[in-house]
C-alpha cells in the first residue's frame, strides 16, 4: 500500500516536469520583470511563450535554468525546487539554447564545443565521443565537427548550438528565439528537427508561425504577467487577446494576400 | 577599423593552425610545452657574443614549421610585430661596447654590434618558439598541459578566459567603431577619426557591452555544467612518440650548448683548425 502510494507520488512529481508558482522577479533597478507567474508544464509537452519585447519572456526562461533566482514564489523542475543548491541538478535536466549561438559556442572546434557539457558531467571519454557524434548526427552537422564554430553559417551555428545541448541528454529543452537570424530554409529545417524531438519543449519566440507548428500550448505574457495560457490555435485566433499582447495572427492564419485584398 | 578586423582574423588564425592533424599536432601538449621551455632556456643561456654557437638551434623552428606545415610567412610577420621592443633594448649596445672582436677585410666588428645581432637572433628564436607552441597546440591544450603539470588552477583559468574574452572585446570594439564610422561626417568616411569628445562614451559603452556579452557566455558555460574546470578531450595518452620527441630535442639542445657544432662541422668537412 505504502509502496503503491510512493510510486504514484513519484510518478506525479516527475510528470509535472516544469512548474512555476507565484514567480516574481524584480531587477535591481526596480523593474518588475515577472509578477505572480504560475504554470505547470508536463512531460513531453511543447509550450510556446509569446509576448511583446520586454514582456518578460527571456527573464522567465532564465529562471528555468537557474541563471536567475526568483525574488518570491518558486520554480520547480522535476523533483527539484530551484534553489542555489539544486542548480546543478536542474541544469542536468534542462538544456538551454541561447538566442545568439555565438554566445553559446566558445571552444575552438565544433567537436570540442559539443564535448564541453558531457566532459563537465564527468563522463568517460568513449561515452563523450559517442554522445558528441550522436548529437551532431541528430542535427545533421557531423561533417562540421573539426571546423571552428565562428566560421559556420547562421543555420549551422544554430544546429551546433542545439547539438551542444543534446549531448548532455536533457529531458527539457528551453529555447530563446530559436529562429532568430535564420534564413527561411534553415528555419524550416530547424522546425523539422525540433518537431522530431521527444523532449519537453519550452520555446520563447516572436515567430508565431514556428510556435504554431511546434507547440500545442501557448502562454502569452504581457508586462510580466500571464494574460493567457491555452491551446495555441485558440489563442492565435483570438485577435483581441493578441492585440493586448502586442502580437499579430501568425501568417498562416491570416487571409491570402492576393484574394483578401480584392 | 580594417586593422581591428585583421587583428581578429590573426587570433582566429592561430586556432585554425592548432586544429591541424600533423605528427607534431598529435603530440602530447605537455611534451610540446616542456620542449619549448627548454629551448627558450637554452637560447637565453648563450653569452652575448656567442652568435655562432646559437646557429644550430635554428634547426628547431625549421623542423617544427616544416613538419607541422605552418605558414612561415605568417609567423614571420607576427614575429616582426614584437621586433621594435628588442631593438629598443639593444640599440645602445654598439654605442657603449667598442671591444674589437673581429676584422674582416678592414671592417671591424665591435662587441656592441655582435651583441646586438646576437640579441636579435635570440629574440627571433624565442618568440618564434612561443608562436610555434601556440600554433601547434592551441590555447586550450596549453591550458590543460599546464593543469596537468600542477600549475595552480587559478592562473590557468585566468589565461584561458583572457584568451576567450579577448576575442569578445575585439568583436565588440569592431562593431562599435563601424557603427560610429557610418555616422561620421561626410567625406571623413575613408578613415575613422574619433574625436576626443566621443572617446569617453565609446569606451564606456564598449566596457558595458563587453561585460554583458562576457556574462552571457559565462552563463552558457554554467548551463553546460562548467564548474571551474576546462576539460579538454585528450585523444590519447603520452606514448612512445612523445617520449622520443622530448628526449631527442633535449639531447640536441644539450649538444648544441656544450659542443661547438659549427666548429666541429667545419673541422669535419674542411679540415680547418687542425
Amino acid at each position: 500500500m505504502t509502496r503503491h502510494l510512493l510510486m504514484t507520488r513519484r510518478q506525479k512529481m516527475t510528470n509535472h516536469l516544469v512548474e512555476a508558482k507565484d514567480l516574481t522577479y524584480i531587477y535591481s533597478d526596480g523593474t518588475k520583470a515577472l509578477q505572480e507567474i504560475t504554470f505547470r508544464i508536463t512531460r513531453g509537452e511543447a509550450v510556446g511563450i509569446v509576448g511583446a519585447n520586454g514582456a518578460g519572456k527571456s527573464t522567465l526562461l532564465m529562471h528555468l535554468t537557474g541563471i536567475l533566482l526568483p525574488v518570491s514564489g518558486m520554480v520547480r523542475v522535476g523533483d527539484y525546487p530551484l534553489t542555489p543548491k539544486t542548480i546543478p541538478q536542474i541544469r542536468r535536466r534542462v538544456g538551454f539554447i541561447f538566442q545568439n549561438p555565438d554566445d553559446q559556442l566558445f571552444m575552438p572546434t565544433v567537436f570540442d564545443d559539443v564535448a564541453f557539457g558531457p566532459l563537465n558531467q564527468g563522463l568517460p571519454m568513449e561515452e563523450v565521443e559517442q554522445r558528441v557524434v550522436e548529437a551532431l548526427q541528430t542535427v545533421g552537422a557531423i561533417h562540421l565537427k573539426d571546423r571552428p564554430p565562428y566560421k559556420l553559417s547562421g543555420g549551422e551555428k544554430r544546429a551546433v548550438a542545439i547539438a551542444t545541448v543534446l549531448a548532455m541528454a536533457p529531458d527539457i529543452l528551453v529555447m530563446d528565439e530559436p529562429s532568430a537570424a535564420l534564413d527561411p530554409a534553415a528555419r524550416r529545417s530547424l522546425i523539422q528537427l525540433l518537431a522530431g524531438f521527444k523532449h519537453t519543449k519550452i520555446i520563447a519566440s516572436h515567430d508565431l508561425d514556428l510556435i504554431l507548428d511546434l507547440c500545442e500550448r501557448t502562454i502569452v505574457l504581457s508586462e510580466g504577467r500571464i494574460i493567457a495560457d491555452g491551446p495555441t490555435l485558440e489563442i492565435f485566433n483570438d485577435e483581441k487577446l493578441l492585440a493586448k499582447g502586442r502580437l499579430e495572427k501568425p501568417l498562416v492564419l491570416q487571409g491570402c494576400p492576393v484574394c483578401s485584398h480584392k | 577599423m580594417a586593422t581591428l578586423d585583421a587583428a581578429w582574423q590573426q587570433i582566429r588564425r592561430f586556432d585554425e593552425m592548432a586544429a591541424g592533424k600533423t605528427v607534431i599536432h598529435r603530440l602530447d601538449p605537455r611534451v610540446k610545452l616542456i620542449v619549448t621551455f627548454f629551448y627558450i632556456i637554452t637560447v637565453v643561456s648563450y653569452s652575448k657574443y656567442d652568435l655562432l654557437g646559437l646557429l644550430p638551434l635554428f634547426l628547431y623552428p625549421v623542423v617544427l614549421i616544416s613538419l607541422a606545415e605552418l605558414p612561415l610567412r605568417y609567423l614571420l610577420r607576427r614575429l616582426f610585430i614584437a621586433a621594435p621592443f628588442v631593438l629598443f633594448v639593444g640599440v645602445f649596445n654598439p654605442v657603449f661596447d667598442h671591444t674589437r672582436l673581429l676584422q674582416i677585410n678592414g671592417f671591424i666588428v665591435t662587441g656592441g654590434w655582435l651583441s646586438l645581432v646576437t640579441l636579435c637572433v635570440k629574440f627571433g628564436f624565442t618568440v618564434m618558439a612561443a608562436l610555434i607552441l601556440i600554433a601547434i597546440s592551441g590555447m586550450n591544450e596549453i591550458g590543460s598541459a599546464l593543469l596537468k603539470m600542477k600549475v595552480p588552477r587559478v592562473f590557468v583559468i585566468q589565461l584561458l578566459f583572457m584568451y576567450r574574452y579577448l576575442s569578445v572585446l575585439i568583436e565588440e570594439t569592431g562593431r562599435s567603431i563601424r557603427a560610429y564610422q557610418f555616422r561620421q561626417r561626410e567625406g571623413a568616411r575613408t578613415r575613422v577619426r574619433i574625436t576626443r569628445k566621443v572617446w569617453g562614451s565609446l569606451v564606456g559603452q564598449l566596457l558595458l557591452r563587453t561585460i554583458d556579452r562576457a556574462q552571457r557566455i559565462y552563463q552558457a558555460m554554467l548551463c553546460r555544467g562548467f564548474h571551474g574546470e576546462f576539460h579538454v578531450l585528450q585523444r590519447k595518452k603520452a606514448g612512445i612518440g612523445d617520449i622520443v620527441y622530448l628526449i631527442g630535442w633535449m639531447l640536441f639542445f644539450m649538444m648544441a650548448r656544450w659542443f661547438n657544432i659549427p666548429a666541429f662541422l667545419g673541422r669535419f668537412f674542411m679540415g680547418v683548425g687542425q
